[in-house]
C-alpha cells in the first residue's frame, strides 16, 4: 500500500518535530557544562541550584496554589455553565451566554489579561494572588464548560428520568446520578484547568501584583536574561509531573471503561 | 476540547422535571453573573479608557467618568486622542498589518503540515487512533513557555541547528545559523506551539468520513488524488475552518513567540500593546490598541462562535 507508507512517514516527522525539541530541553538539564552545545558530562547541578533559588521557589509554591484553587472553581463554574448551556436552552440570553463560553477559548490573552486588570483597577481591587485566581478562573471555566457539554451531550438520560419518577428530588438525582456519569469529564476539566492556569504567562503578568510572582513569571523574566541550564531544570520536573499526571488520569479513565463494560456484560447476563 | 463538539448531536427536547427548581436558577445564575462580571463588563471598562488621558499616577490615566452626577463632564472628556495617534504613527498601523500577516501564513503553514498528520491519523487501524490522539494532544499539556524556550537553544546561532549543520558538513565552522531573532523563528515556533490545535478538529472532521464513499469513488474508476479533492477535502471542510479559526485568532494577538524568538524589527500588535503598558506605562494607549484588535477580530470571532453553536 503506498498510502500506508506516506502515512507512517508523515506521522513519524511529525511527531519528531512536536517532541524532539522537548526532549532534547530534558537531556540539557543534565549537562554539566553550562554551555548548551557542549555535553560535559551527566549532573544534578542545576537541580541542585534550582532547589536552593528561594525566589524560584516561592513562585512555584504561589503557582502551585493558585493552579489548584483556581482549577477547582473553574471546574465547579464550568460544569453549571455546561449543564445551562445542555439543559437549559430557552433562558433569557442564551446567546450572549454561549457566546461568552466560547469567545474567550480565542480571545487574545493580552485583551483578556489587560480587559480584567482595568476591572480591577476601576473596582480598586489590590492586585496580587486573588486577583490572579480570578482571572484564571474566568477563561478556564470556559474550557472545563467545553469538555463537560461534550459529554452530557451524548449523555443517556434514561437514569436520570428513573429517578426523577420514582420520586428523587432533582438535586439529590445530580448529585446521586448525573454527577458520577459525568464525572470522568470533569475530572478531565479540572486537570485542563489545572495545566492552563500552570501555564499561563500574559493574563498573570496583567494581573499579579507584589508577593504573588507565579512560576512563568519567573522563568520569563529569567529567559529574558538568557539561557540557563537551571531553567532546563525546572522545565524538566514540570514536564514530568504533568506527564505522570496524564499517564495516571489515562490509566484511571481506562480501568473505569473496564469495570463499566465488566458490569454491563455481567447486568447483560442477568 | 473546543474539537469535540463539532459533531453535531441533537438533544431530544424533553420537558424537563426540574423547570420549577429554584435550583436550576442558580445553576444558570453562578456562571451567567460571574461572566457578565469577568468577561463581558472588563470590555465596556477597556472601551471607556481607550477615550481618557495618560496621566502620572496609579492608576495612570485620567478617569473619565466618575459617578452619574458628572453625566455632562463624562461627555465632554471624553476624546479620541488615542485613536488618532494610533492613526497617525505608521508603527502601530504597521503592527496590525504584520500581526495579519504572520497569522495567515502560519495558518496556511499549519493546514499543510496538519492535514496529512490528520489524515494518516484517520487511516491508521482503530486500535492505535486512540494512542496517536494522545501523543498530539500531550506537548499541549507541556507549558507553552517551555516549549517556546526549547527553541531557544535550538535555533541562536551557537545552538544545537549550527552545531548539527557543522557536523553534517553543511556549514563550514566558522558559519552559524541565523535564525533566531527573525520572522522565520516566529514561524517555527508558532506552527510548533499551535499544531495540536490544528490537527484536533482536522482529525475529529477525518476520522468520521464514510469509507464507502471513497471505494465507490475508486470502483467507479476515479483516481486517488482527484477521489481526495472531489470526496475527502471537502467533507473536512468544517474541520479546515475550524481549525485555522482556533489557529488564526490566537496567533494574531500573540505575544511571548514574537517576543522571545522575533528579532526587534518583528512587530506583532501583541508585543506593542505589551510595551505600550508594562515600559510606556501608556494605560490608555494600551487599551485603544486592544479595541482596535477587537474590532479587527470581531468578524473570525463570530464566525467561530456561530459554527460553535451550530455543533453545540
Amino acid at each position: 500500500m503506498k498510502n500506508s507508507r506516506f502515512d507512517a512517514t508523515v506521522l513519524t516527522l511529525g511527531f519528531a518535530f512536536l517532541y524532539i525539541p522537548i526532549i532534547i530541553l530534558v537531556i540539557y538539564s543534565f549537562n554539566a557544562s553550562r554551555l548548551v552545545t557542549v555535553w560535559g558530562g551527566f549532573s544534578l547541578t542545576w537541580y541542585q541550584q534550582m532547589w536552593s533559588n528561594q525566589g524560584l521557589m516561592d513562585a512555584a509554591w504561589v503557582t502551585a496554589r493558585v493552579a489548584v484553587i483556581s482549577a477547582t472553581i473553574a471546574t465547579v463554574l464550568g460544569t453549571l455553565a455546561a449543564l445551562t448551556l445542555v439543559r437549559f436552552r430557552k433562558i433569557p440570553g442564551r446567546l450572549l451566554f454561549s457566546g461568552m463560553i466560547y469567545a474567550p477559548l480565542v480571545m487574545p490573552e493580552v485583551i483578556t489579561g489587560l480587559s480584567l486588570l482595568l476591572l480591577f483597577v476601576s473596582l480598586n481591587v489590590d492586585r496580587g494572588f486573588w486577583t490572579v485566581i480570578i482571572a484564571h478562573t474566568t477563561f478556564s471555566m470556559c474550557y472545563v464548560a467545553i469538555v463537560v457539554q461534550s459529554r452530557l451531550l451524548t449523555f443517556d438520560r434514561s437514569l436520570e428520568e428513573a429517578a426523577l419518577d420514582l420520586g428523587c428530588p432533582p438535586v439529590k438525582t445530580f448529585f446521586r446520578i448525573t454527577l458520577p456519569l459525568i464525572l470522568p469529564a470533569v475530572l478531565a476539566g479540572w486537570m485542563l484547568a489545572f495545566t492552563l492556569s500552570l501555564d499561563d504567562l500574559v493574563i498573570a503578568s496583567f494581573n499579579t501584583g507584589p508577593g504573588a510572582t507565579t512560576l512563568p513569571i519567573k522563568i520569563y523574566s529569567q529567559v529574558r536574561l538568557g539561557v540557563t541550564p537551571e531553567i532546563n531544570a525546572i522545565c524538566t520536573i514540570l514536564i514530568g509531573l504533568v506527564a505522570i499526571g496524564v499517564i495516571a488520569a489515562s490509566l484511571a479513565t481506562k480501568r473505569s471503561e473496564l469495570r463499566r463494560q465488566r458490569d454491563e456484560h455481567a447486568a447483560a447476563q442477568g | 476540547m473546543a474539537i469535540d463538539t463539532l459533531s453535531p448531536k441533537p438533544e431530544p427536547v424533553i420537558a424537563d422535571p426540574g423547570r420549577a427548581n429554584p435550583a436550576r436558577w442558580l445553576v444558570v445564575a453562578i456562571p451567567y453573573l460571574w461572566l457578565l462580571l469577568f468577561f463581558a463588563a472588563p470590555f465596556f471598562i477597556i472601551a471607556k479608557i481607550s477615550l481618557s488621558d495618560t496621566a502620572i499616577a496609579m492608576p495612570p490615566y485620567t478617569p473619565v467618568f466618575e459617578g452619574f452626577g458628572k453625566f455632562g463632564e463624562f461627555f465632554s472628556q471624553l476624546d479620541f486622542e488615542n485613536y488618532e495617534f494610533l492613526a497617525s504613527d505608521s508603527l502601530y498601523i504597521k503592527s496590525y498589518l504584520n500581526s495579519l500577516r504572520i497569522a495567515a501564513i502560519s495558518t496556511v503553514l499549519l493546514l499543510l503540515i496538519g492535514y496529512p498528520m490528520a489524515l494518516a491519523m484517520a487511516r491508521a487501524k482503530t486500535s492505535i487512533r486512540p494512542i496517536l490522539v494522545m501523543l498530539v494532544i500531550l506537548p499541549f499539556w507541556t507549558s507553552f513557555l517551555i516549549r517556546v524556550y526549547a527553541w531557544i537553544g535550538i535555533l541562536k546561532p551557537e545552538g544545537l541547528l549550527t552545531l548539527l549543520f557543522q557536523s553534517i558538513g553543511l556549514m563550514g565552522p566558522d558559519e552559524q545559523v541565523q535564525i533566531l531573532r527573525t520572522d522565520y523563528a516566529v514561524f517555527i515556533g508558532i506552527v510548533y506551539s499551535y499544531l495540536p490545535f490544528m490537527v484536533l478538529p482536522l482529525y475529529a472532521a477525518l476520522e468520521k468520513l464514510d469509507n464507502t464513499l471513497l471505494e465507490a469513488a475508486s470502483d467507479l474508476g476515479c483516481p486517488p488524488w482527484k477521489a481526495f479533492w472531489r470526496i475527502t477535502f471537502p467533507l473536512s471542510l468544517p474541520g479546515v475552518i475550524a481549525g485555522s479559526l482556533i489557529c488564526f485568532i490566537p496567533i494574531t494577538g500573540e505575544f511571548v513567540i514574537p517576543d522571545l524568538l522575533g528579532g526587534a524589527d518583528t512587530l506583532m500588535i501583541g508585543k506593542t500593546l505589551w510595551t505600550e503598558f508594562f515600559n510606556n506605562r501608556d494605560w490608555p494607549l494600551a487599551s485603544a490598541i486592544a479595541v482596535i484588535l477587537l474590532a479587527v477580530l470581531v468578524i473570525p470571532i463570530a464566525y467561530f462562535q456561530n459554527q460553535q453553536q451550530k455543533a453545540g
